[in-house]
């Protein structure tokens, strides 16, 4: 029974994600695909932050390269595959994700989370400076990568309901690929590095190597996320490998709570939400354009009220009830 | 590049060290003494520049302290003033929340209060860019070498920069205090024997850390102009600077500020497009070769 | 004669100005318990990171079984059948003891490649995990939380922790540290029945403990090993009983 209630709200959100295109709107559905994309940036950040422990404050980068890798590809008024595209934009967010890692790990605590910052913004300041890209106004994608099966095109990937199948889809595939992850071997061994790396070592686990291959594989996944926004968008631009976006990610798994799957996607889910909320007129009138204000004190509200994230509400206020009626009896 | 070419940038190596080495001590001081990482230390930095701008006109207005030299010192004494008071306040209400917290909510938390530090800014005086006159009677240029010039402000500049450096060293290693600070979040037991309130300590080196953000950005302001979006880059070069220098260590801080200062001046010069990333290059190397910092614990 | 199963040699290792090992030299025979005893600061610790290899030696070599491991890190040596427990219980305090012995087991059996399949579905891991903790005599508490264990059980769940890993060699930092009478006695009598099929190297405060059950102790101080013989000589031995009366303490 415990187990059907876990598994009840992703079912039922499955279900209702299933349904809605019959009677939502294409920016319903824009929304939706924009926030899939986000839940799959936010998981694979909950890969390294939940699962191993490593926060890192630099993983706009990798959704960026992923994203920017995707343009060069698409320069031209050429399509080119989608799985083409895709897996370019994961190798290139892995192959910078590497030394990254290689780099970093020779720091801890607070010093790595500031050299992963750094390493972002290294990758932020070569696509909004120099001429590699077109600088800080973005760069348009020449065409949107084709999905076609034996020569002929399928359907086209950035109108909004076929984006909106293809991310949920990918989005799904992700998250089963990550929970596989988590209970395989590879995943415990993460867990235990997190937990107690030196009981780790002593038992003759070599949890650098381990650690560097969490992050590049977090990497590789935000590098997709990247490929799919730049996608639809048919733009890219350096904002993506701004520390903004690295701190937004990071407030994302943590305000759905950090240590579980369902978090980091809530999280993503109730980013976008309040975003919307804060910057909606027609609730808060000229304030709206101060909505980062309210957001920001939405964040301590959540970190010091939630310290288990959204999907840790339901245990926190069953713990609360019963408290009270202790009191009470 | 010529002898007087490679002194003056040098000389501006010197200066841009020197600031960042100001806005990185309150960083390694805030870190080492409360083992508390502040996001917003950046925005204190922005903080002071705006303050900057905006208090200048005000006090040339209404305070008259008789020469032309007071207008200025009388806007960076309100400006500390007033972030001291504010740091003050701050630990009070909201970075005492922070201790023996993980490390990932201290980040949340302090990138929250970015946000909001920048929203008010926004509020309060707008997002434009603007820049801020260097005071009369420092606008002149010095001489070198015969043929080029350099700003007098910027001399000044150094000056103040290094006079708080010596005043800092003096304050860490011959008082008690210093002795609390450098004794740091890991050390309670010393601080208490030392018969120094904890709580009171640790709202002062706040403040302390808040004040020698918002003189720096007061002084850069004439040299760099104040615009959104100078704290994070301050932020950055500031956290590569202590990865650099080396952990916890303000001795490691001042090189690898000088280090970062000189990178970026004669990076400007021989490669103009690459100019912002050998700074990274330069922490990687460290990372590569040297990874605890030039400097251990000092 | 026994196998020797690991050998320091002229172990030495700096740190800035300080000599924390001072040319120490052992070995480690088979079935045996070598006890290694010191003041605070003789350098015990660091000998046994040395062995271990959490810290690399400034001079002097390391042998395990045969192999020369100097170079080695400390996971290689784990590998090699080197296991070591230590002073503050380094357990996972949120997983069972069963999960706890599992996950350490699994170090020798790594295919992180596998994301399919279930790291519970392992035989092997269940079956050396299970056989560790009923040789610690923790099979009863196979399904509690770590955390949620007495201290002495946890002491116990570290030496399980050692064992999963099938070693040959075991380095034990203060097992007994913290323990009451009875618990002591228990650790005693498990290291009794340890010695039988490993070498354990013993890192102990406790001297009467430590008299009781080794077949050699060795002595340091100041870092550097002063006598290293069967116990009864080590006591006689007027070096030693000058070190310890100096610091007030009687062998």
């Amino acid at each position: 029974m415990r187990r059907a209630l876990k598994i009840a709200p992703a079912i039922l959100s499955l279900v209702g994600f299933g349904i809605c295109p019959l009677f939502a709107d294409a920016y319903a559905l824009d929304l939706l695909s924009k926030t899939f994309v986000l839940a799959i940036f936010a998981l694979s950040l909950e890969l390294l932050v939940g699962q191993t422990g490593l926060v890192s404050l630099g993983h706009g980068a990798f959704m960026a390269l992923g994203a920017y890798a995707s343009a060069a590809m698409l320069r031209t008024s050429d399509p080119r595959s989608f799985l083409l595209v895709m897996i370019a934009a994961m190798a290139a967010a892995g192959a910078y994700a590497l030394p990254v890692a290689a780099l970093s790990l020779r720091v801890r605590g607070m010093y790595f989370i500031m050299v992963t910052l750094a390493f972002a913004q290294l990758v932020y300041y070569v696509f909004h400076d120099t001429k590699i890209a077109d600088g800080s106004d973005g760069t348009y994608l020449g065409a949107a990568p084709r999905i076609s099966l034996g020569g002929a095109p399928l359907f086209d990937v950035t109108r909004s309901l076929p984006f909106y199948v293809v991310s949920l889809t990918v989005l799904i595939a992700v998250w089963v690929f990550l929970a596989l992850l988590a209970r395989s071997r590879f995943g415990s061994a993460l867990a235990g590095i997190r937990i107690n790396e030196q009981r780790m070592r002593a038992a003759g686990f070599q949890t650098t190597s381990y650690k560097v291959a969490a992050f590049v594989l977090a990497g590789m996944i935000a590098g997709l996320a990247g490929f799919l926004k730049a996608s639809k968008d048919g733009y890219v631009n350096p904002a993506l490998a701004s520390w903004h976006q690295s701190g937004a990610v990071l407030v994302m798994i943590v305000f759905g709570g950090v240590g579980r799957l369902a978090g980091a996607v809530t999280g993503a889910f109730a980013f976008v939400f309040l975003e919307e909320l804060y910057k909606s007129e027609a609730l808060f009138g000229g304030a709206a354009k101060r909505w980062q204000l309210m957001f920001g004190l939405t964040i301590i509200a959540g970190v010091l009220l939630l310290p288990k994230g959204l999907v840790g509400l339901p245990d926190r206020l069953r713990r609360l009830a019963r408290e009270r009626a202790k009191v009470h009896a | 590049m010529g002898g007087v070419g490679f002194l003056i940038q040098c000389l501006n190596a010197v200066q841009y060290g020197l600031l960042l080495f100001l806005v990185a001590s309150g960083l390694t001081l805030v870190f080492g003494a409360m083992g508390v990482i502040n996001l917003a230390h950046g925005s204190f930095y922005m903080v002071g520049a705006y303050l900057a701008y905006a208090l200048a006109p005000w006090i040339g207005a209404h305070v008259q302290i008789g020469s032309l030299h007071g207008g200025f010192f009388a806007t960076l004494a309100v400006g500390l003033l007033l972030s001291i008071a504010f740091g003050y306040a701050l630990e009070w209400a909201f970075f005492s929340l922070l201790y023996e917290r993980e490390h990932l909510q201290q980040v949340l938390m302090t990138y929250a209060l970015i946000l909001v530090l920048e929203e008010l800014r926004s509020v309060l005086v707008g997002d434009d860019v603007h820049g801020v006159p260097v005071p009369a009677w420092l606008a002149g240029a010095v001489p070198i070498g015969g043929l080029l010039t350099y700003p007098v402000y910027r001399l000044f500049l150094s000056g103040v920069c290094l006079l708080v450096a010596l005043g800092l060293y003096l304050l860490l290693s011959r008082t008690r205090l210093g002795m609390a600070i450098r004794a740091g979040a890991s050390n309670r037991e010393m601080t208490q024997a030392l018969g120094l309130d904890i709580r009171l300590l640790n709202r002062l080196v706040f403040a302390g850390g808040v004040a020698l953000a918002v003189l720096a950005g007061m002084l850069a302001a004439p040299v760099s102009s104040v615009y959104p979006g100078m704290d994070g880059q301050v932020l950055i070069l500031s956290f590569v600077v202590v990865v650099i220098g080396g952990i916890g260590s303000v001795r490691g801080a001042f090189v690898a500020a000088l280090l970062v200062g000189a990178v970026d001046a004669f990076g400007a010069v021989f490669f103009p497009q690459a100019a912002g990333v050998l700074v990274y290059v330069v922490m990687a190397a460290v990372l590569l070769l040297k990874p605890e910092g030039l400097f251990r614990h000092a | 004669m026994p196998r020797t199963l690991l050998r320091a040699s002229g172990l030495t290792r700096r740190f800035g100005g300080v000599v924390a090992l001072d040319d120490v030299s052992l070995d480690l025979r088979e079935g045996e318990v070598h006890a290694v005893i010191g003041t605070n600061g003789a350098g015990k610790s660091t000998l046994i990171n040395v062995l271990s290899g959490e810290i690399s030696a400034s001079a002097g070599s390391v042998e395990l079984l045969g192999y020369d491991v100097t170079r080695l890190s400390q996971p290689s040596r784990a590998l090699a059948g080197l296991g070591r427990s230590y002073q503050r219980s380094t357990i996972f305090p949120e997983l069972t003891a069963m999960e706890n012995c599992r996950l350490a087991a699994q170090a020798a059996l790594q295919r992180p490649w596998a994301f399919w399949s279930a790291a519970r579905a392992c035989a092997f891991t269940a079956a050396r995990a299970w056989r560790a903790l009923e040789r610690v005599g923790l099979r009863d508490e196979m399904d509690v939380l770590a955390g949620q264990l007495s201290h002495g059980k946890k002491r116990q769940l570290e030496i399980a922790l050692c064992l999963s890993t099938a070693p040959q060699v075991l380095l034990l930092d203060e097992p007994m540290a913290g323990m009451g009478a009875e618990e002591t006695e228990r650790m005693l009598s498990l290291l009794e029945e340890l010695k039988a099929d490993h070498a354990v190297l013993l890192v102990e405060h406790d001297v009467d403990a430590v008299f009781r059950i080794a077949d050699r102790v060795t002595v340091m101080v100041d870092g550097a090993a002063i006598a290293s013989d069967v116990p009864e000589r080590v006591r006689a031995n007027p070096e030693v009983q000058r070190a310890y009366l100096g610091h007030g303490q009687e062998p």
